[in-house]
């Protein structure tokens, strides 16, 4: 249930009416539906995609911030 | 693998788990309701490197485990009807039914497929007009917008040989179970962060206020979970309860609309069996009456396959969190993943399998223990103090290994 | 109260599955497979060389000593990024008889062909093992075909045997690990698996990988001359990956291994194959990779001549050897715990969970 894998849109396009796209995860490439995500999805987001369904995006600024607060805690734990 | 593989910086996981340690100031203990965060954990050692200060509790979290087996016999009818090719999730092929798993059913001649998404087995339907796909659709909430996807396309489309066998469940009725149960010893939950990238963390609001427990939505990477350890901690010793979000970068309140809408299109909420726990009133997801058309039960007739479930199996008292795996009789001797009894010791993401292959087993080659030593030995202790609760059931037979 | 104590029944009153015949996971490389062969092969064929199960059998004919190896191939498909078929089929015996420590002379190929098998394709899998055997020094010395009926061979199945000749001093086997030997790898990891899991009707994945099928020889011969005895074991982690192979020298050699968790070398395409499939990199086939375990003071030694090999490049130690938990091979996790990484009981499936 779990299993999401981040990867990066490179490519949007409809098919058969269902909002389809190319999905980049670090070197494996592969079509996922993103019907789900069309309303915000551009070219260049990063989704959450889970049996071949983008499930949400990956808010960038986010997680750029999560990320700097576990480097300064790491930083103040001698990390 | 930008926005997973940062999250697993060795240095920032040790210094969280020294920041926890030093946070405590008594044994807390959590639990997750997640097959894929029960993986990570194990697979880390993370439990391990806790002990003493957070013991981490592995709630009926993953899908596969939960399947009532009456589910998984009516897959293997279906395998073994020569019209039909069953597709599936890899998960699924192992799980014991009653008389085998579908692996087996495929090695006596039944078509059994492994799909990676649902959208595949209604693809293989559309190139394969004259046989029936069935599709398996087991999940939690993170799988069913993908699931309803397939059978609401199959009717824009109009494909007639392609139908699911729904065995969806939902997280918040299990939730408030596991919370109600006297002598439950949990005292704070990690909300698994992909149900709730779908369902946003509105339904676990009411819970966290009336069982007054702290609920942190997480994610799955070493540095995510400790993270989101870390924040149930502060609440706990801080005294406060209620909802928070570790894994924001892909979790908002409102989760994903549009994978909601669809769902409440396709699905309603119904009864639903777990396996070893029993029925869970409103605890899962069926088709809508007017998409019967692509309800495998209804379309092959399948009420009539109801497998007795045995009065309760050690299973059950895993995926509630009242037993750990190695505490378990079988585990490790007549259960391993090579010959499993029960649903968890199949899945990878099963609490017995993910112990199991983590290495906590006492076994035939005497390692037993040997790695990990420290953190079996405590699980032994406070999972005694698991079973304080109901005791022994009525009615156990024995079982031949 | 202990669990000692509890004296419940015996294990989930859940039925026993059916275990009568053979499933896809008995070629797995894991669990299934070693039982399959020590329940239902062994006990029907006596001798000692048998049951050194190793990669091949060194035998002494008259006054030489000679390494024999089998090996079937039946991948599908039957052409993948990176290679075919023929070259696995060449590739494989010979690796498998250098890793005996001989050098491969000769081979044989027995041939099921699919009815319907275009020519093309044979022909094309024929060129590349003409070409692969001529790579690594080896001449086709014998060989047969039989044709099955349409459905009954995937295209075509391959069966090939090696012949090579004993070095002197050079004898590398399972059952040779010791207590402080380095554990080596000759490359990245998961690359064949992958390929051809990527080439595979119904996952649909597009993959920047390529299988790494190539002779193993050149590595091994200078394996052989800067460490000599010191490599102790010599093995290729085909199906079932490191884990499988590591698994069974630990059994073989009644030795615990212990394995590093960030520097296992992955190549970041297979990473995120794995990832998204759900799959462990560390049990996926290679076939143009080489695991040596050598005298630990020799290691930097070994990796240095590796390196020098275009083969070798990326040669790295990934663990050592332990007098501890004899036959467990163990993982030290970036964050400070352990996991055991176990035989699987068959196939690694694609998940969800």
């Amino acid at each position: 249930m779990c299993l999401g894998i981040p990867g990066r849109i490179v490519e949007i396009r409809e098919d058969e009416g269902l909002t389809m796209g190319t999905v980049d995860f670090g070197g494996a490439q592969r079509e996922v539906c993103l019907a789900f995500v069309a309303d915000r999805a551009q070219v260049g987001d990063y989704a959450v995609v889970h049996v071949g369904f983008a499930i949400s995006l990956v808010d960038e600024v986010e997680a750029l911030r999560t990320y700097r607060l576990l480097e300064e805690m790491g930083e103040m734990e001698g990390a | 693998m930008k926005h997973l593989t940062e999250y697993r910086d060795s240095a920032l996981s040790r210094a969280l788990v020294r920041r926890i340690r030093d946070r405590v100031t008594r044994l807390r203990v959590l639990m997750e309701i997640c097959g894929g965060q029960t993986h990570t954990l194990i697979r880390q050692g993370i439990d391990e490197v806790l002990a003493g200060s957070v013991e981490m509790i592995h709630g009926p979290g993953c899908p596969v485990c939960v399947t009532p087996l009456e589910q998984i016999d009516r897959a293997l009818h279906l395998a073994a009807d020569p019209r039909v090719i069953l597709a599936s999730f890899g998960d699924m092929l192992r799980v014991p039914g009653t008389g085998g798993d579908l692996l087996q059913s495929r090695a006596r001649g039944g078509d059994v497929r492994v799909v990676y998404s649902p959208l595949d087995a209604l693809a293989l339907a559309r190139r394969t007009p004259d046989r029936e796909v069935v599709f398996f659709a087991v999940g939690f909430e993170t799988t069913a917008p993908a699931n309803a996807m397939a059978v609401w396309r199959a009717r824009e489309l109009g494909v007639p040989n392609f139908s699911l066998l729904v065995s969806q469940v939902t997280v918040p009725p299990a939730l408030r179970l596991i919370l109600e149960a006297p002598g439950n010893r949990v005292e704070a939950i990690l909300a698994a962060g992909h149900v709730c990238a779908v369902m946003g963390w509105e339904e676990y609001e009411p819970l966290a206020e009336e069982f007054r427990v702290p609920m942190v939505v997480t994610g799955f990477e070493p540095l995510d979970l400790l993270e989101g350890i870390f924040m149930a901690v502060e609440a706990l010793e801080g005294g406060r309860w209620g909802v928070e979000n570790q894994y924001v970068r892909s979790v908002r309140r409102e989760g994903t609309p549009v994978a909601r809408d669809l769902m409440e299109r396709v699905f309603q909420r119904v009864d639903r069996a777990w396996r070893g726990i029993g029925t869970i009133p409103g605890s899962g997801l069926g088709l809508r009456p007017e998409l019967a058309a692509f309800d495998a039960e209804v379309k092959f007739g399948l009420a009539g396959i109801v497998a007795s479930e045995p009065a309760e199996c050690r299973a059950g008292e895993v995926l509630r969190g009242r037993l750990k795996p190695p505490q378990c009789p079988a585990f490790g001797s007549s259960c391993t993943p090579d010959h499993p009894l029960g649903a968890p010791m199949v899945s990878s993401e099963g609490a017995c399998a993910a112990y199991f292959n983590a290495g906590r087993r006492k076994g035939e080659d005497g390692a037993a223990g040997a790695v990990g030593e420290a953190g079996g030995e405590h699980g032994l202790q406070t999972g005694a103090s698991d079973l304080k609760g109901p005791g022994t059931r009525p009615g156990r037979k024995e079982r031949a290994p | 109260m202990t669990s000692k104590s509890l004296d419940f029944a015996l294990g989930c009153p859940m039925p026993l599955p059916e275990r009568d015949r053979i499933q896809l996971g008995h070629g797995s490389g894991g669990r299934m497979s070693a039982n399959l062969l020590k329940e239902r092969f062994l006990p029907a064929f006596p001798g000692e060389v048998l049951r050194q199960l190793g990669d091949g059998a060194s035998l002494i004919l008259g006054t030489r000593e000679i390494v024999v190896s089998t090996d079937s191939f039946v991948v599908t498909p039957l052409e993948f990024p990176g290679g075919d078929i023929g070259d696995l089929a060449v590739n494989g015996t010979v690796n498998d008889v250098a890793m005996m420590g001989a050098v491969p002379r000769y081979l044989c190929a027995g041939f099921i062909l699919e009815e319907g098998l275009p020519f093309e394709v044979l022909d094309r899998v024929v060129a590349s093992m003409s070409a692969a055997a001529a790579a690594a020094g080896v001449v086709l010395v014998a060989g047969d075909t039989k044709v099955v009926e349409r459905g009954k061979a995937d295209g075509m199945f391959i069966n090939t045997t090696g012949i090579g000749e004993l070095q002197e001093g050079f004898r590398p086997a399972p059952h040779l690990a010791r207590p402080g030997d380095a554990v080596l790898v000759s490359g990245p990891l998961g690359c064949h698996g992958m390929a051809v899991m990527g080439a595979r009707d119904g996952l649909d994945f597009r993959l920047e990988i390529e299988s790494d099928t190539a002779p193993l020889l050149s590595l091994v011969a200078a394996l052989r001359e800067a460490v000599g005895e010191g490599v102790h074991v010599l093995r290729d982690p085909t199906r079932g990956g490191l884990a499988s192979a590591l698994n069974e020298i630990a059994q073989a050699s009644g030795v615990g291994v212990v394995l590093e968790d960030g520097v296992i070398p992955i190549p970041g395409a297979v990473a995120a194959a794995c990832e998204v499939l759900g799959l462990d990199p560390l049990y996926v086939a290679n076939e143009g990779v080489l695991v040596a375990i050598v005298d630990g003071e020799m290691a930097s030694g070994a990796l240095e001549a590796m390196r020098r090999d275009p083969l070798g490049r990326e040669a790295v130690r990934v663990g050592t050897v332990t007098a501890d938990h004899p036959g467990l091979v163990v993982l030290r996790t970036g964050v400070g715990g352990t996991r055991i990484v176990d035989l699987l009981p068959g196939d690694q499936l694609p998940r969800i969970c």
